[in-house]
Parts: C-alpha cells; structure tokens; sequence
C-alpha cells in the first residue's frame, strides 16, 4: 500500500441485530444471535463524531432494525448537528406518526423503505410477519412528513415475476426512488441461495417490464435495477475497492470494511471499543488488507480491468473458493467461473414451486442459533 | 435539455443538501445513496441556487466575483444540466 487512502467518507452503523421481520434473504450474518452486546449511546455517539473529523459524511442507519434502538432520535440528532447526510434504511415496523415527527426534528434527511413484494401474501410470507398493511401505512406518512419516497424491494426468484406489479405499487405510493435489488448472496441469503436464485428468462422479463416502466414514466421516478451479479461476466467493484470509502460498524462495535467481511477469516476486524476510528481506518490490518492491488493473485494481478472492478467481492471469492484473495468468481476470467454458472444451471433446472414449498430459513433467533456458526462453504450443495 | 429562463429562481430540490467538505476541498451534493464532488465552478454556481436570486443575478454575481465576463451561456448551460438531472428545482 502506497498512497494513503483517502477519508470513509461513507459510514453505516448497524445499530442491532434485533429485528422484527425474519428475511429470508437478509445479509446479516447468520449467527447474529451468537455476537456481544450492542454498543451504547456514548459509544454510537463518539464514532460518530471522529469518523466525521476524518470526513465522513453520508451516513446510513440500518441493522436489523434501527427503529428498535430507543436512542434513534439522540442519534440522529447528533448526526445531524455533526453534518451527516442521513439515511435511514427500515422495514417501517415501529415508524409511528410520533416517532417519524421527532426523527424529523432531530434532522433525518431520507428514509429508505423495504418492501418484500407487492402483495400482502408474498411480502408477509417471505418475512414471517403480518407487515404488509402497516408498512403500505408507513409509506404514506413518510410522503406525508414531505420525505422523498425511497423504495427498496430485494429480487429473487418468488417475486421477480412482479416487478410490474412493484412498480405500479411504488408509483400508487408517489415513490421518487425505486432500487430494483437483486438479492446478493451473503448470510441468510447464502444459506438459502438455491431457493432464491432466479432463472435467466425471469431475470430477462424484469429488465424488459424495468425498460418499459421507464419509457412510460420518464425521470418522475428513479429506478436502479441492480442487476444480479450471478448472471454477469465480470464482477461488481464491490465497496470501489475494500478501505477505499466506505465504513460499517456492526452492533457489537466490530468495524468492517464491507457489510459481510465478518466472515473473512483471519481478518481480525478491530473493534470501535478499543480503537478510534483513525486508528481502525489508516492503520488496521484489517482495513489494509485489501487495498492496492499487492494482494491480488492471478487472473487480476495482470488483468487491464484490475483498477476498474478491483477483482469484485472478496466475501464471495471467499464463499466460493474457500480463499478470499482469488478472483470474484462471478468474472468469466475466474478459473472457478463455473462455480456460478453451475449454481445457475442448477437453479434453471429446478422445477417451479410456490414459495411456501420451499425449504426456506427465515432470518430468526432460534435458527441463527442452531446454524453452522459462520456461513461455510455450500458451493457444493 | 431545457434553459431556464433569466428571472426564474433555482434552489435545490427537496431532500438534496450542498454542503462544503474540508476533507474533499469541494461542495458535495449530497442525495438518497450517493454523493456527487463537485468542481470549483460547479459549486460556485450551485452554492448560489438558493431560491432567492434570479439566474441573470447569479450571472452578474459570479461575473464580478470571478472578474469575468460573458458566463451567462455556460451558467445557464450548467443549471439547465443540473435542472435535468433534478439537483435543482425552479421557484416562481
């Protein structure tokens, strides 16, 4: 590593794990239920102010569920008075009127809303919960409360087939936003991928209704289709390279330079209780590991596209090679390509079922429990 | 692309923020999920479109500031981007 890195200038605090919806494609690890106990107001308070003296300045709220936090409004209060642009990233369970009005005053910039579908019986079955009317509700008094309406729906197999449907439920709802997400298999997701992988025609569907909902509404409404990187032939520049922008303290304090990089192993993230925020992003092993190119390995060490997708996920190089310095697997220049496409073909050739005929895991407590501890290696399910 | 007209007044449009960085040396917009760096004559205009002045006064503003002449065609050039891609909004 040469050049030193410039600032984080991205920071997300995953405040808690609790959550009351159980996803069948959440990113969370999937031994949540097994990590320390959540960092404190002071705690929260003080990463928040030293990663903005290094120049932080977008800031996501996510978790789990942050509305659980009953220190949200001081939070985002002290964020506010801090100079973040502040996002915060909820199912809207819990989003009372009297709560979204104190988060308001306290300087809440946006908020990013999921919805798991655009029926009540799909969004409620593939969460595990009776949400759908409540979050419907909270859609409108986030409009109401003269917020941007910022909708994020996860794609997979069980609902891609509706994004027509989604996107006229985000257009009823006055949405400004619309993140298309394809579900990116980490954690839950991970565990269940054989389940949630979509078909190349389902996914070819979508891009087509996506296209011609965009021809039909012009740029009233943003929509990014973020198109699932399995079907790709190169890999995503997954965080513009780990260590370059972007910083995310879980709930016990561990600072990861990715949501999933928990799971690398050896990494040894620091932890925001013993370490300033300084200190973890020049001079951690862990946030040094994977910048420059000096850890690469072949086919990326020469490759003229290193510096443009800097050799695509670790995480999943990690998932499915067993080694997080190879190739992100989803490159068609990766020897171990066929790991994805043969996921792929196994996906295609499963015959279609409703999804309640699935063997899903929901994101809960008792099965993150009874999980392997961190997501091993299913490749070769 | 649309001009905007020399007595309408731009600001930024709702739920954007301008704010300038010292650890970028540059205004930043900021937006739901991203951010976009600003160059110096951007911000210069943008740090203007507050929803008060006209766009001839940030013209003439801008003009004297910067002791130069005839910017209006690039001004205007670079609000009517910045309309199209919704970081501003036009006030009556």
């Amino acid at each position: 590593m040469s050049a030193r890195p410039g600032p984080p200038l991205w920071l997300l605090l995953e405040l808690t794990y609790r959550c009351p919806l159980h996803c069948v494609f959440c990113y969370n690890p999937t031994d949540f239920a097994r990590t320390g106990a959540e960092l404190d107001t002071a705690t929260w308070l003080r990463v928040l102010a030293e990663a903005r003296a290094l120049g932080a300045v977008q800031l996501g709220l996510s978790g789990g569920e942050p509305l659980l936090r009953e220190d949200l409004e001081e939070i985002v209060g002290a964020a506010h008075g801090l100079g973040y642009y502040i996002n915060l990233i909820t199912s809207g369970v819990g989003l009372t009127e009297a709560r979204l009005a104190a988060l308001k005053r306290a300087g809440l910039d946006h908020i990013q809303l999921s919805f798991q579908d655009s029926t009540r019986e799909l969004n409620d079955f593939l969460s595990s919960t009776r949400t759908f009317e409540h979050k419907s509700q909270v859609a409108a008094l986030i409009r109401a409360h003269g917020y941007p309406m910022v909708l994020n729906v996860v794609l997979h197999r069980h609902n891609i087939d509706h994004v027509g449907e989604i996107l006229a439920m985000a257009e009823r709802m006055g949405a400004q936003y619309v993140e298309l997400a394809n579900t990116q298999y980490y954690g839950w997701a991970w565990l269940n991928r054989a389940e949630l992988l979509p078909s190349r025609a389902q996914l070819a569907r979508a891009e087509a209704v996506t296209a011609g909902f965009r021809a039909r509404v012009g740029n009233a409404m943003q929509i990014y289709f973020v198109v699932p990187d399995y079907f790709e032939r190169r890999p995503k520049a997954c965080m513009n390279g780990l260590g370059s922008v972007f910083l995310a303290v879980t709930p016990d304090g561990t600072a990861l330079p990715c949501h999933a990089a928990r799971m690398l192993p050896d990494l040894n993230p620091p932890n925001v209780r013993e370490q300033s925020i300084r200190a973890i992003w020049y001079d951690s092993p862990a946030f040094n590991r994977f910048r420059g190119e000096d850890w690469m390995r072949e086919p990326c060490r020469s490759c003229p596209e290193r510096s443009q997708d800097f050799g695509g996920c670790r995480c999943q190089a990690y998932l499915l090679t067993g080694d997080a310095h190879q190739a992100d697997p989803v490159c068609e220049l990766s020897p171990h390509h066929h790991l994805v496409t043969e996921a792929v073909a196994r996906a295609e050739a499963a015959p279609p079922r409703p999804a309640h005929e699935h063997v899903l895991r929901f994101r809960d407590h008792r099965t993150s429990v009874a999980v392997v501890p961190q997501p091993e290696r299913l490749a070769e399910e | 692309m649309k001009v905007p007209g020399a007595s309408e007044r731009p600001a930024i449009a709702p739920g954007l923020r301008l704010q300038w960085e010292e650890a970028q040396h540059s205004h930043v917009l900021l937006y739901p999920e991203g951010m976009v760096k600003l160059n110096g004559s951007a911000g210069a205009i943008l740090s203007r479109c507050d929803g008060t002045r006209t766009v001839a006064e940030i013209i003439a503003e801008l003009e004297t500031s910067y002791n130069a002449q005839n910017l209006g065609h690039d001004v205007s050039a670079f609000i009517a981007l910045a309309l199209e891609k919704r970081w501003l909004e036009l006030r009556p």
